[in-house]
């Protein structure tokens, strides 16, 4: 992710003091903006961003309206509607066992999204802890949980994710656990980051000088000003969980069977049978998860400059 | 130079004892340990004692621990307990030169994809060729790599016949050099996928800067073709944060090489590795979690070290 950041600092951003001089002239009414509403106006002028979250709505409320939207039942095994072409019964065919695909879809939204939002707010929790304590300490306690992020993130996490899911067997509540356990490190850098800039404000001084305690400062006082490259990260990290969870589930150690994923639809569809016939069967989970992991990027990239105060 | 390089090659120690205590843990940490999983409950107790007794697995486990590191640095990492006999180190080494063949080929593929078209972009910022280039980048990172390999296999393997759907070699064909090749096409192609997007925007912004530079308004002031001012003068500084970026992208090669093998039926470690996890054989998942640590390690140190080497402003 660092690349985005590089190439965006080429981008030619106009100076701080002509953009808060035109800003100030141009406003009419006596209230500052607050940072929701600025961060709102910036967001919505990028179209990808706004393209991005109309479509992640849609999939969001799909998800939840599943049992209401759903034509079939997404585990009915109906033998003699083996592989079916999409039609007006079954809008994107059916399976190898007969089960329809669109409604298999629509549940598995259930299943990606859970794992993507529940392990990214894991992730971000341990990630905030991590690099609150380390930018706000400094020092050895700093140079230590650096180190284990370092050993963290230099490994292939994959080897280590499908040992400990192997070990405790694959279920939806080790995929949430052991993602958040293996993701965090991102967010911990960042807010690391960010600690060791805010620190050095007037305003944490002016909390230390009245005695307020460090949880405090670090919770109350700084971890608001940071609020923003953390909802970055979350947001494009829950698409990379999703695109994780599919690989494992594909694999055939995330979601087990018959409970419907978007990877484990695809472990179905590699027989040379289905894809001489069916290229439905492994085309549209497929779409669902590009189509989704794409939308949290376009997302995540445009929250990124509306938080972004040289951007606008 | 030789400080540095054992300096940095120290650094890599405590990375790799973190990793072989966190791995060795982690299969300890299972309900019932190893055993729970391995032992058939079917077998008499004294059979299963001396099972445990053969294999060591009595032993208090910082015993077995610095037994099995001990052993692991002599390059000995045990025997496989579904192929009785056969050591892990064997079976390894003997998938390891596919996926090796595999990863650097699709290594040489990014690069030689990736670097033309961000240094077009670089050259061209904010212009249709940058943005179709962004866009294609959002694209290539949200693809998931299965998927992208199953349509192929589908769409030229299994509908057109033009690759073959899996395999490194055509089986009972003499070793044929074009047959390789034709069966590698597909997987180092999708393996290239993922990591050509980033790689493509790292190229892109290190040559905006490089492109700035006055050697290079002095290549051109001397007459110099563009393609040889920009090919020549610019890419040999551009390329020089791409080393470390290289080293950064190899656990993603292993990983992304995870999953393309098993797309591919692509006999390497990955294969080997998934395969293992499946019969719970915990000597050979230990073995490979520890062999991709070593070789991460090792291609970051070679990164660090290339890097001291090309660039002649860093002070070690």
């Amino acid at each position: 992710m660092h690349h985005r950041t590089e190439a965006r600092q080429h981008k030619p951003a106009k100076p701080l003091s002509t953009n808060t001089l035109e800003a100030g002239a141009h406003r009419h009414d006596a209230r500052p903006d607050t940072l929701a509403k600025r961060v709102l106006s910036q967001f919505l002028k990028n179209k990808l961003a706004v393209f991005g979250a109309v479509i992640l709505l849609l999939v969001i409320s799909a998800a939840i309206l599943a049992p209401f939207i759903a034509p079939h039942d997404p585990s009915k095994i109906n033998l003699l509607q083996r592989l079916a072409a999409p039609s007006l019964e079954f809008p994107l065919g059916t399976d190898i066992y007969g089960r329809d695909i669109f409604s298999r879809i629509l549940y598995g939204a259930q299943i990606s999204l859970l794992v993507g939002f529940a392990s990214m707010a894991g992730a971000v929790m341990i990630g905030t802890i991590v690099g609150a304590l380390a930018g706000y300490y400094g020092g050895k306690t700093d140079a230590f949980l650096m180190r284990v992020v370092d050993v963290l993130v230099s490994f292939p996490n994959i080897f280590l994710l499908i040992t400990i899911i192997s070990i405790f067997r694959p279920g939806v509540d080790k995929l949430i656990f052991v993602f958040a356990l293996f993701s965090w490190m991102t967010t911990a850098r960042l807010v690391r980051g960010e600690f060791l800039s805010l620190k050095k404000r007037e305003y944490v001084l002016a909390a230390k000088t009245v005695g307020m305690s460090d949880w405090r400062i670090i919770f109350s006082e700084m971890l608001p000003n940071a609020i923003g490259p953390i909802i970055v990260t979350a947001t494009l990290g829950v698409g990379h969980i999703i695109i994780a969870e599919s690989a494992l589930s594909f694999l055939g150690l995330g979601v087990q069977p018959p409970t419907p994923s978007w990877g484990n639809m695809l472990h179905d569809a590699q027989g040379y049978s289905v894809m001489r016939t069916a290229w439905w069967v492994p085309f549209f989970p497929g779409l669902m998860i590009f189509v989704t992991v794409l939308c949290f990027n376009f997302v995540g990239d445009g929250l990124r400059d509306a938080f972004d105060p040289n951007m606008k | 130079m030789i400080g540095y390089i054992l300096q940095r090659s120290l650094m890599a120690v405590p990375i790799l004892i973190g990793i072989s205590i966190l791995t060795f843990a982690m299969m300890h940490l299972a309900p019932g340990g190893p055993t729970a999983l391995l032992v058939d409950p079917t077998i008499s107790p004294e059979a299963r004692e001396a099972f445990l007794e053969r294999y060591g697995l009595n032993d208090p486990l910082p015993v077995q621990y610095f037994k099995w590191a001990g052993a692991a640095i002599q390059g000995d990492l045990g025997y496989s307990l579904i192929y009785t006999g056969t050591p892990v180190s064997e079976m390894i080494f003997s998938r390891l030169p596919n996926t090796l063949l595999l990863m650097s080929v699709s290594f040489l593929l990014a690069l030689f994809i990736s670097i033309p078209l961000g240094i077009q972009a670089a050259r061209k910022p904010y212009s249709l060729t940058d943005y179709s280039m962004t866009f294609f980048s959002f694209v290539g990172v949200a693809t998931p790599n299965f998927w992208l390999g199953i349509l192929l296999i589908m769409w030229l393997s299994v509908h057109l016949g033009w690759f073959p759907t899996g395999g490194v070699a055509t089986i009972d064909a003499p070793l044929n050099i074009w047959d390789r090749i034709h069966h590698l096409i597909l997987p180092a192609f999708v393996l290239a996928t993922a990591d050509m997007a980033g790689l493509t925007r790292y190229v892109r912004s290190s040559m905006l800067d490089v492109l700035k530079q006055d050697y290079m308004r002095t290549a051109r002031a001397k007459g110099f073709r563009e393609i040889t001012v920009i090919y020549k003068h610019g890419l040999k500084n551009g390329l020089i944060p791409i080393i470390t970026l290289c080293g950064f992208m190899l656990p993603s090669f292993f990983a992304g090489s995870v999953i393309v093998e098993q797309v591919f039926s692509w006999p390497g470690i990955g294969h080997l590795f998934i395969q293992a996890v499946f019969q719970r054989d915990y000597p050979v998942i230990m073995g490979i979690t520890m062999m991709t640590a070593c070789l991460v390690v090792l291609g970051n140190l070679l990164a660090d070290i290339c890097y001291a080497l090309v660039d002649p402003r860093i002070e070690y």
